[in-house]
């Protein structure tokens, strides 16, 4: 893994922002700006999806993106591909070298099958994707929600097609930055799962900048 | 060939063609790569409800897995079973790669168009799935991962995707039980990955069966505990 800092200082970001834990953030990323997500206190997943922000069907495909990429694993260079093969983001700089894909996000559902149907009732990300979704209007709905990345996550794949989720590679401070190559709607969910031992069972809140650059 | 008493019916389906059905709980379909080389992207949704449908990451991180056999349940968004694999001679069918487009089939076969090349044409999953969808009231929004029955794509150390070629020999079989009324959209244009030059798509033999609902000593259901709450969960949705 090859780690890439930014030359950006968050004092001339134009916008930040920090995320609570079972929180969520949506905004429209603006052509040639600079998005960046932190984990502030390390190994948190920030389980985020994205729009063409004129077109919203036109949305991130993780299928899509790593098959363009020939890799399973998000870093530096890696471009965020569309349905419709349009490069929506592309990272830039990345000083924890590693985020999933394939992962998808926590919903009450997911939980009951891979924990117990006794944890119908907590928290989890797609609640939080749905509830802004809506809120946010134009349309977008449940069926929008497809598979998001999730930035800070290890999930490793194996030669023999074995999936674990791994202890995270992230520390705190650590981040992943973005250019965008279109106006993006970016639909972020800050994770709130505590039957995970990735984030030692404490979610923790991130920050987000954007720079006019 | 002996006819098995529980087959339905039986079907072709020809290289490079679109085939859906909603196929209602306590049935399944065998797929048959007659030649061997198919590949069959495939997109599921509950019937009854379509905004309910595969979902690729819920699926693997369940079963810890990132290829699908037999024992493999696919899950719907909504943590329940919307299909099972009951049998399988191939033993890994990839679901990481997504399904093919405009772009990728021109770069892999180059130009076809209908006007020279009739049903011989060079279409796309892409296409077919957005008009297949919209059979059913949907559209590209609908789209999911699709789970690419005979084709294997291996994740190196590091991540890199390698396509495996001549994975799937003549006669290769996969069984899909459907455990809900579940949409099942087979689309048998080439994968996505697939070394291209010569256009040959290769056909596949279905054969739509009915089968008992999955037993307390169901294979699917035991190869995890987390397959025990799914179909507690599938079930419980029916009564």
């Amino acid at each position: 893994m090859s780690l890439v800092e930014s030359q950006l200082a968050p004092e001339q970001a134009i916008y930040r922002q920090r995320v609570l834990a079972g929180d969520g953030w949506i905004y429209e990323v603006k052509q040639g700006q600079t998005f960046r997500i932190v984990d502030l206190e390390g190994n948190q997943a920030a389980d985020t999806l994205f729009f063409n922000a004129r077109e919203y069907s036109d949305r991130y495909s993780a299928v899509d993106t790593i098959r363009e990429q020939g890799n399973l694993y998000l870093t530096t260079g890696s471009a965020l591909k569309t349905i419709r093969g349009h490069t929506l983001m592309t990272i830039v700089a990345d000083t924890c070298g590693r985020h999933d894909t394939v992962g998808g996000a926590c919903s009450m559902e997911s939980n009951m099958v891979r924990y117990a149907i006794e944890k119908r009732s907590m928290h989890a990300c797609r609640q939080t994707f749905v509830r802004l979704a809506l809120e946010w209007g134009e349309g977008l709905e449940k069926r929008d929600i497809t598979h998001n990345v999730n930035f800070f996550m290890n999930v490793p794949v194996t030669p023999e097609g074995k999936l674990t989720f791994e202890d995270g590679v992230s520390a705190p401070g650590k981040y992943v930055e973005m250019r965008a190559e279109m106006d993006t709607l970016v639909l972020l969910s800050n994770c709130p799962q505590l039957n995970n031992p990735c984030n030692a069972y404490n979610p923790t809140p991130v920050e987000v900048l954007i720079w006019d650059v | 060939m002996p006819t098995d008493p529980s087959v339905l019916w039986e079907e072709p389906v020809p290289g490079c063609s679109i085939w859906s059905h909603v196929f209602k709980r306590g049935t399944a379909v065998r797929l048959t790569d007659t030649l061997g080389g198919a590949n069959v992207s495939v997109l599921f949704y509950n019937a009854d409800n379509f905004v309910e449908r595969y979902n690729m990451p819920d699926t693997l991180k369940c079963q810890h897995t990132a290829h699908l056999t037999t024992g493999h349940c696919l899950y719907s968004d909504m943590g329940r079973v919307l299909a099972s694999i009951t049998h399988d001679s191939v033993g890994w069918h990839d679901p990481l790669a997504g399904f093919s487009n405009r772009a990728s089939v021109l770069a892999q076969f180059g130009e076809g168009p209908y006007q020279t090349l009739r049903n011989g044409w060079h279409t796309n999953a892409y296409y077919y799935f957005a008009v297949e969808l919209a059979k059913y009231g949907m559209n590209e929004r609908d789209f999911t991962a699709s789970v690419n029955l005979f084709s294997k794509v291996v994740v190196e150390e590091g991540g890199g995707f390698r396509y495996v070629p001549d994975h799937s020999p003549a006669g290769s079989t996969v069984e899909l039980r459907s455990d809900m009324n579940t949409l099942m959209i087979f689309c048998t244009c080439p994968h996505p990955m697939a070394p291209g030059g010569e256009w040959d798509p290769k056909p596949v033999n279905l054969a739509i069966k009915r089968v008992a609902l999955p037993a307390a000593d169901d294979a699917c259901r035991l190869s995890r505990p987390e397959n025990g709450r799914g179909f507690t969960l599938t079930e419980r949705y029916f009564l």
